[in-house]
């Protein structure tokens, strides 16, 4: 099967069933992909498919074919996506391991909805654990990210 | 819903240092830019403190030597090791920052490099206790004086000139009388040729000099990394031919594997090898738990191997822990007459003359840390050496466990650090690295990588210790507390290191039972007997959390009995400000964190002042809405103080949401005010995940949670959204203290007593889950 791969064109041949995570950390090294869960609960592995935020650990490889997967790593070329400005601006990491997944969870929120109410952000990052509790940070952030967006 | 306003500021960007990260990765180990000083004798060994801590009583004590810590490169590049582990409290980035502006460095020319575990080297690196900054802030200070009078001299020699006619400033020595200057860089070279001055001849700048010291104004060094996914974390390293592996541990502490399927293993593609790992009976520090471990060439492939194998356990005898029998057992512990810790006055006899007594009981769950990167390590053991890449919390200590388990020197072992996605007290114990040295010399030396699901994280922690309180308080006719006693029963964490002493430890007793400054004339602190059958850990402030929870739930309580306002209570508690003392009527020692008494007292002054600070910054005293109440508790933890006043609103279906949390924190001396906020607002995010949700259970002597499904912690917007952090102002001769863990202990307490204002229900056993709806 062929799929791309922060726009770079890849086959894959294993195990169907093996989880794009896997794929993405141990066969790509794209380890801004974290692993946090293994069954969808905690959204450190949130990656992009065809645009929209999917959790990568719980997405099997058989249904990427001709899918386009974005990762952090290939976010932005810079590191300056909006998503990740507000991310510094704002200050919010402690550790630092769910912010790829929160980042990306974030900016594809705000790219399907430029004005998002407090509410929607508040939904819409749901999925998104952060153990250090950087809540109220994130929160801040995204506001900042979707005016600037 | 309200949010409090995040103000960003304007923060000061590093230069790049992924090339740095990535030489962790590939084994590269310490990148300096330019051996700085290299044939110097070592300096005076640094033990002349301007205040004592307990830092030179630690493994490898003090080190703060330059050429150890600091180096310059011919381009100005000030390269500063950090010698703590970073896992999301920001030390990594404080103690080089107080180097760098001691010794004017100019932090966008300053890279930072990760300290390999090494603590003769480079002093003691076990991160924890709260401890980073509160015994590194006087000797990183002492480092970045002492380069910047070697950098003066330096300019001396250059200009031709007097020590006393240049002057440091911001990465360049002035010439005083022609104001000329040279750059760092054009320097190093002749700083290197200087004797690293001794303590008696440093001087320390005076704090209106400070560039960093105490701003905020300094981002965290790794925020560009991680934000860009670049930044490496245990689970991410990746080392040529190296192997993945995952193991299936006994359910059950001491169990072991009778008999699994190999071949149904050695089947799934990908597979290598299945490897029984030994257990080690208890005490066993942090020995592995044993199992069956699988190689494979992946993640997944290990993985679907370890399903296959179908492991049938022995349990052994701790098959008999049960978390409700095991609560029912504690409670007839705290019901009878205990070891005496601490006695003053007599209890018995105030008993008999009081005119009210009052008993409460409070209960806290076992549980899990649950950092957001499960335990994961990296080893390579070949030739009889072995090399680690671990998020541990004590890469010192690691290399020391790995030596021992190996059966090779300590200077044959290399233990290098990564980022830590959270620690919390679970990456203090270095299992998960053992197991990867061990399974690394099984395969003849492959590179192993040990990944532990969050399944694994949570089935096989080291446990935050269950907890039952028993407080009795007698009341005079006056409305005053004439006695206290407090009985405590909780397994000990010390069953990891020693016979199971089956109570509290010292230590534990430490953590705000018998320190208790409460101005009480009879006072009792007791413990009973519970033994530990399971691993008992330390977890983020430790026993201050059910010790607090119990006697800031139980000043709530007697505040409702007598008609008091609840923190004109408290401060009455804590009693008029004066040093409390309680070594002389502790019946073993009074664990003062491990700090001299001297300099970290317990001191109610101190105390009171948060109190009445975070009330007032939280209106404490308004009036609010029916369904809504603010509570107040304070605890003295890490040699810190800190007082929080949560609001919370309870909706009649018994759904509480907490619109705002106020908390003070008196720290000493503060250097990082921008990370103390975060770490205050990561406290009460985690102290409400306690309050509200988290338990572990035993059964048939297994954890019966798995993942976040049953073991939730919060999400975002279900509280604590709203967070404001007051810092008590001191100057540099106030001894620094804790920061990353003080935060948790007054969140449960303070969050239970607004549940109490707001609804007239007081809940004494946590987590809260659905009490109020039930």
């Amino acid at each position: 099967m062929k799929l791309k791969v922060n726009q770079q064109e890849r086959s894959y041949e294993g195990d169907p069933q093996m989880p794009l995570m896997w794929y993405l950390r141990d066969e790509l090294g794209l380890t801004g992909t974290k692993f946090g869960c293994g069954t969808g609960l905690c959204g450190a592995c949130t990656v992009h498919v065809d645009g929209k935020a999917a959790r990568a650990c719980v997405t099997p490889m058989a249904d990427l074919s001709g899918k386009a997967v974005t990762t952090i790593e290939g976010l932005s070329a810079d590191g300056n996506h909006p998503v990740q400005k507000a991310w510094r601006a704002a200050n919010v990491p402690q550790c630092g391991y769910c912010q790829p997944g929160q980042i990306m969870n974030a900016a594809a929120l705000i790219s399907a909805n430029k004005n998002p109410s407090d509410n929607q952000i508040l939904e819409g990052m749901q999925g998104n654990i952060c153990r250090c509790g950087c809540y109220q940070r994130i929160f801040a952030a995204i506001k900042a990210a979707a005016k600037e967006a | 819903m309200s949010f409090a306003k995040y103000k960003a500021q304007p923060l000061i960007k590093n230069v790049s240092r992924r090339d740095v990260l990535k030489g962790i990765a590939t084994g590269g180990g310490l990148v300096v830019a330019a051996q700085f000083l290299p044939s110097m004798a070592a300096a005076d060994g640094g033990h002349v403190n301007q205040y004592k801590t307990g830092a030179d009583g630690m493994p490898g004590g003090v080190v703060w030597n330059p050429q150890v810590y600091v180096s310059i490169a011919p381009d100005g590049t000030v390269t500063i090791v950090s010698h703590r582990s970073e896992m999301g409290t920001g030390s990594r980035t404080s103690l080089p920052m107080v180097v760098a502006d001691e010794m004017e460095a100019d932090w966008s020319k300053v890279k930072i490099v990760q300290a390999e575990g090494d603590e003769a080297k480079y002093g003691n690196q076990d991160t924890d206790g709260s401890r980073s900054v509160r015994h590194f802030i006087q000797p990183m200070r002492w480092c970045g004086a002492a380069t910047r009078a070697m950098l003066e001299q330096a300019g001396a020699v250059h200009f031709a000139c007097s020590n006393m006619e240049v002057r440091a400033e911001n990465h360049k020595v002035v010439h005083i009388p022609s104001g000329k200057s040279v750059g760092y860089g054009d320097l190093a070279k002749i700083a290197a040729t200087m004797k690293v001055p001794s303590l008696k001849q440093i001087t320390l700048k005076d704090p209106s000099q400070f560039r960093y010291m105490g701003k905020g104004n300094v981002a965290i060094y790794d925020m560009r990394d991680i934000t860009m996914g670049t930044a490496t974390y245990a689970q991410d390293v990746r080392i040529d031919g190296m192997k993945y592996a995952v193991v299936a541990r006994p359910p059950v502490l001491g169990g072991k594997a009778v008999k699994w399927d190999e071949a149904a293993a050695m089947k799934v593609p990908g597979v290598i090898k299945v490897v029984p790992i030994n257990g080690t009976p208890m005490p066993a520090k942090f020995a592995p738990l044993g199992g069956v471990a699988v190689v494979a060439n992946s993640t997944w492939a290990a993985l679907k191997g370890r399903e296959a194998l179908k492991v049938q356990w022995d349990d052994g005898p701790n098959k008999v822990y049960d978390s409700v029998k095991f609560k029912a057992a504690m409670a007839e512990q705290a019901r009878k007459p205990g070891k005496i810790e601490r006695n003053e006055g007599d209890f018995e006899a105030a008993l008999k003359t009081a005119d009210k007594v009052i008993e409460r009981e409070y209960y806290v769950p076992h549980g899990s840390h649950a950092t957001m990167e499960p335990p994961a390590a990296v080893a390579k053991v070949a030739d009889g050496k072995a090399e680690v890449w671990a998020c541990v919390q004590s890469p010192g200590g690691t290399r020391g466990d790995v030596a021992a388990n190996l059966g090779i020197p300590e200077k044959d072992v290399r233990v290098n650090v990564t980022l830590l996605g959270g620690g919390f007290g679970r990456k203090s114990k270095c299992d998960f690295a053992l197991e990867a040295a061990l399974l690394s010399k099984a395969m003849g030396g492959t590179p192993i990588k040990v990944v532990w699901t969050r399944e694994d994280d949570i089935q096989h922690a080291f446990y935050h210790s269950v907890s039952y309180q028993h407080v009795t308080a007698a009341i005079d006719k006056n409305k005053k507390v004439i006695a206290w006693r407090q009985r405590s029963v909780s397994p000990s964490l010390m069953s990891n290191f020693m016979p199971d002493p089956k109570r509290e430890s010292a230590l534990e007793l430490g953590l705000g039972l018998i320190d208790t400054p409460f101005n009480v004339p009879n006072l009792r602190l007791e413990t009973g007997e519970a033994v530990a059958h399971t691993r008992i850990g330390w977890f983020r402030s430790v026993n201050n959390i059910p010790h607090a929870f119990a006697m800031q739930s139980m000043v709530g309580e007697l505040a409702a009995e007598l008609g008091k306002d609840p923190k004109d209570f408290l401060l009455e508690m804590i009693g008029p400000g004066r040093i409390v003392d309680p070594r002389k009527t502790v019946t073993s020692e009074l664990w003062n964190y491990g700090d001299p008494f001297e300099t970290y007292p317990i001191d109610t002054a101190r105390m009171r002042a948060v109190v009445e600070r975070v009330a007032k910054e939280a209106g404490w005293g308004k009036k609010l809405p029916k369904g809504e109440g603010m509570g107040i508790a304070v605890q003295r933890s890490f040699q810190t103080y800190v007082a929080s006043v949560v609001h919370v609103k309870v909706d009649d279906k018994g759904n509480v949401s907490v619109p705002r949390v106020d908390t003070c924190i008196d720290c000493g001396f503060h250097i990082n005010p921008e990370r103390i906020q975060s770490q205050i607002e990561g406290a009460a995010v985690m102290g409400l995940s306690i309050a509200k949700f988290t338990q572990i259970t035993f059964k048939d002597g297994r954890v019966q949670q798995s993942n976040f499904h049953d073991y939730p912690v919060l999400r975002i917007g279900q509280g604590a959204m709203d967070v404001r952090t007051y810092i008590m102002p001191h100057p540099p001769e106030v001894p620094a203290a804790g920061v990353g863990e003080p935060g948790v202990p007054p969140f449960a307490p303070a969050f239970c007593n607004a549940i109490f204002a707001a609804t007239g229900k007081r809940i004494r056993e946590l987590p809260l889950g659905d009490q109020l709806s039930a």
